[in-house]
Formats: C-alpha cells, sequence, structure tokens
C-alpha cells in the first residue's frame, strides 16, 4: 500500500498507508490526521482540504481540473504546489508522496 | 462525579459535536447513539457515487473507528433514542437502556416524506436516505430496467443521472412546474430540465403522481391521466424532521425543534438541538430549518460550543452542492422570490451563475461549474457587499475583481 506523509502546519509528521484509490483527503481524515477538515466529504465544494504538495512530486501528479483549480484560487494561503487533497487519487506511483497542511486549516 | 453528555443521533451533527467537544477540552464522558446500525456517515455520495458503485461502503464513514476509541465515546448503534425524562435528565432507548445525562444533544436529523397514494404500499417503490435504502435500489438501477423517479428534486435528478449513465430508462414526474422549485430559481430550474432531457431523461412537470399499480408489485404509475409502465420507483419527496422525541419531552416544536441562538432548546437549559431536526434562527434574523451538511457541522459545532459554556453567534452562511452529470451546482445563501436576479455567464455553455440581489446587496448565488462565483458570492454574502448588477453580469471582469 502506497504510503503518504502528512506535515501539519506546526510540523508534525504522520506516515500513513493509504489504499489505491483512494483520494489522499481520505487517507488522512481516516487516520485521524489533523489539518483537513473535508466538511463536504471530497465533493470539491468547500476547499477545506488544502494541501501543499512537495515540489518533488509536483509533476508525477494528475493535472488539475477547472473546478479544482478555481476553488484552490480562492483558498487562504494559495501557493504554485497547492492541490485540493480529495481530488488526488492515491495511486502506486504515489508511494512516499510528502504533503504540507497550510496555516489556515491548523 | 465526571460531567455526562449524551447525543442523540449518530449523523454528520453528531459526530462533529463529539470531535468538537473534545477538540474545546471536554473532559467528562460521551455517549453517541444512533438508530441505524452504523457509525455516523456521509449521506451525499449516497445518492451519488455510492449509488453509481464507485464509493465502496468503507470510504462513507466520516470518522475511522479509533476515533471513537481516542475519543473516549461510547458508540450505541442500531438502537433508537424511546423518550426523554428530562426531571431525572435520562434518556430511554428502546432497548431499555437508561442513559443519565448532565447536557443532552438533540441530533436526530430528519427522514424521508413518504407518498400516500392508492398502491403507495406495493413492493417496489423506494426512498433514499440511508446506506440500506441505497444497497437495496443498487441491484434495481440496472440496465433495461425502466426507473419512475417521484419529485424532481435534487434526491431524484441525482439518481436520474447516475441512472442514466447506467442504462436506466428514466421518467421523472415533477408535481410543481418546474425542477428543484424548492432549492434553486427559475433560470437554474430551465436549465437543468434541459440537461435531463438531452440526457434522455423524460421529464414530466406539472404532472403528480396519482397512484402506483401492481398486483404483487409496481408494474405503472398513473399521473397526468395516463398510465406509465415501471418496474421500480424511487420517491423523494423532501424530508420532515425528526422531532417526536423532543416534542414527546414536551419541548417547543414548530417544524423542527425550536432552538434559541445558543442551539438550546426552550424551557430547558440542559438541552441542545443541532442539524436537520432544528428549527433555528438564520443569520437573516428568520426561523427557519435547513437540510444540509453545512448547518448540521456548523450547528453542532455551536451546540458543543454553547453545552461548554463558550456560546458564539450563529451566523454562517448557508451552502449547498448537487453533483448531476458533469455539473456542479453550489448554492450560497438562501434566495427569496422577491430578490433580483442577475445571470452571469451563459447557460448553454453548461458554465453560468446566478446572483441574487435584496437592496442591491447579494443574498444568494447558485453556480454552475463555476467556483469562482460561488466562492467570491458566499464571501461577499457574508459581508453584505453591494455590487452593482451590470458589473456582476459582465464576465470580462474576473471574480477575484468584482468587488
Amino acid at each position: 500500500m502506497p504510503k503518504i506523509k502528512y506535515i501539519e502546519h506546526s510540523g508534525k509528521e504522520h506516515e500513513v498507508d493509504v489504499p489505491v484509490g483512494w483520494s489522499v483527503m481520505e487517507g488522512a481524515v481516516k487516520n485521524l490526521i489533523p489539518g483537513i477538515d473535508a466538511d463536504c466529504g471530497g465533493a470539491c465544494a468547500c476547499a477545506t482540504c488544502h494541501v501543499f504538495v512537495d515540489q518533488a512530486w509536483l509533476e508525477k501528479l494528475p493535472a488539475k481540473e477547472d473546478m479544482e483549480e478555481t476553488m484552490l484560487d480562492f483558498a487562504p494561503d494559495m501557493a504554485a504546489n497547492s492541490r485540493l487533497s480529495c481530488q488526488i487519487k492515491v495511486t502506486p506511483e504515489l508511494d512516499g508522496l510528502v504533503v504540507r497542511m497550510p496555516k489556515s486549516q491548523h | 462525579m465526571q460531567e455526562r453528555i449524551v447525543i442523540v443521533g449518530a449523523g454528520q451533527s453528531g459526530a462533529q459535536a463529539v470531535a468538537t467537544l473534545r477538540a474545546e477540552g471536554f473532559a467528562g464522558d460521551i455517549t453517541l447513539v444512533g438508530d441505524e446500525p452504523f457509525a455516523p456517515y456521509q449521506r451525499p455520495p449516497l445518492s451519488k457515487a455510492y449509488l453509481m458503485g464507485t464509493m465502496e461502503r468503507d470510504r462513507l464513514f466520516l470518522k475511522p473507528d479509533a476515533f471513537y476509541r481516542e475519543a473516549k465515546c461510547e458508540l450505541i448503534l442500531g438502537v433508537a433514542a424511546k423518550r426523554i425524562d428530562r426531571d431525572a435528565r435520562k434518556v430511554i432507548l428502546a432497548d431499555e437502556r437508561v442513559l443519565a445525562y448532565d447536557k443532552l444533544l438533540i441530533a436526530t436529523g430528519s427522514r424521508v416524506r413518504r407518498i400516500k397514494c392508492p398502491g403507495s404500499d406495493l413492493p417496489g417503490i423506494h426512498y433514499l436516505r440511508g446506506i440500506a435504502d441505497v444497497d437495496a435500489l443498487r441491484a434495481l438501477v440496472a440496465e433495461g430496467k425502466r426507473l419512475a423517479i417521484v419529485g424532481g428534486g435534487y434526491i431524484g435528478l441525482e439518481v436520474a443521472a447516475v441512472a442514466t449513465k447506467r442504462g436506466v430508462d428514466v421518467i421523472v414526474f415533477e408535481a410543481l412546474d418546474r425542477l428543484m422549485a424548492r432549492a434553486v430559481s427559475v433560470p437554474v430550474s430551465d436549465f437543468y430540465y434541459k440537461v435531463h432531457c438531452a440526457a434522455g431523461v423524460k421529464v414530466l412537470l406539472d404532472t403528480g403522481v396519482a397512484s402506483f399499480e401492481g398486483k404483487d408489485g409496481l408494474e405503472a404509475i398513473h399521473a397526468g391521466g395516463k398510465s406509465y409502465p415501471a418496474d421500480v420507483a424511487l420517491v423523494g419527496i423532501g424530508i420532515i424532521p425528526n422531532d417526536e422525541l423532543a416534542r414527546e419531552a414536551g419541548l417547543t416544536c414548530d417544524d423542527g425543534i425550536v432552538v434559541n441562538d445558543r442551539s438550546q432548546v426552550i424551557g430547558d437549559a440542559a438541552i441542545f438541538a443541532a442539524g436537520d431536526c432544528t428549527h433555528h434562527i438564520g443569520r437573516e434574523g428568520t426561523a427557519l430549518r435547513l437540510e444540509c451538511v453545512q448547518n448540521a457541522i456548523d450547528q453542532a459545532k455551536h451546540a458543543a460550543l454553547s453545552m461548554l459554556g463558550k456560546p458564539s453567534v450563529y451566523q454562517e452562511v448557508p451552502w449547498f452542492w448537487s453533483d448531476q452529470y458533469d455539473l456542479k451546482l453550489q448554492i450560497a445563501g438562501l434566495a427569496r422570490p422577491t430578490d433580483h436576479l442577475v445571470l452571469r455567464g451563459n447557460p448553454d455553455a453548461r458554465k453560468f451563475a446566478v446572483f441574487h440581489l435584496r437592496d442591491g446587496a447579494i443574498a444568494a448565488v447558485e453556480a454552475v461549474n463555476a467556483a469562482p462565483e460561488y466562492l467570491v458570492g458566499k464571501k461577499l454574502i457574508a459581508e453584505g457587499k453591494k455590487i452593482a448588477p451590470e458589473r456582476l453580469a459582465d464576465t470580462t471582469i474576473p471574480m477575484k475583481t468584482i468587488a
């Protein structure tokens, strides 16, 4: 199972196994990792699962769809490596992925 | 002795209340009681990915089991609360178990409104509210079947979209003259009417169902003077608040449990309520009942804080969403029929928004595949910002700089 490392805004790290097919958001919520609220449950409707993707992994992710792009455009602390974790589907290739949570979600 | 909080209703509100109580440092006992045999789960995917079969059951749960263990929250599932003894501060469950409380949160949610007409008890007539409903429905929503949907609201139309994709022959009966009449404005209704028709769904407006016909099970639906053959029916004609537990305990109810601005019931300082089951004062100062995830979450947070003696003003802007086909409908705020409507964008391009202006300020926005309009609109609603209608309608001005 791919391992994903979540780093809280405080710097606290959590490395967990996330099943292939789940979203990066679900991996956090089901492992009680703070900083990802996902109020809408992954419908790309609330932008409370915003993460910063480690530079090394950025190109390995599938491109953002329009909806994610625009939701992020208006998220607090938006940066070039911002993604909505509900829209990143876990694949075997993402084993080792590192994401950081923004200040607004801590 | 430790303070004891009992939460009746293991849905979105109940789970949120547990999380907020612990996050805010409540150290007493928490017991969460639910009548379904499941820990709190998300309902929105039920009529979408879960029905489609692209999301398995495990993924519906709001929290992992470890959450309740770590939160030292006792879960009592599959048992309804039968009665509240307010004098003794006890909740009596259907299996006669008795739970003493110092504070009680009622988060019993809502249930489907059932249709009453000849034949409405026939096998083959389904409703959609819980996991079990969808588990029963999924196998019937299969290629070659004829599905009749009674009620052109969110639930009916989301199921219509999924069923059409699965090769089902779908017909929708709506008693009113437009789709989602209770939830969206006329331009949005008209847009979705066209979308469903283009996808091959037969939509009959102004057509209430007179009866269901069949011998041992559903065979046809009689509506508008005609008979339509059907293998299965899904009825989605609204929900009603589960306020009986409160009402039978003598608490004030009026189409929901009436709560004050502290999410506290009237006349009993130990009892609070949150979510679909409440009739509360909205941010515009009027009493209302909401049926949505946003209110379930935000009111549960608000109630939990109140229970801990940290009341706040409840003035969140309500938001809603619906996924049908490739379209994401996002709504913020509460529209009124007297609002002035401003269209931004072109419905034919499947990307547009309808703003609702009241005294010049944005009161609500409905956005179809238009996240900037939704997000900026929601913010402007909270701020009570006034924006000229011509400006809002001008798509050459990006939403980011509209205000």
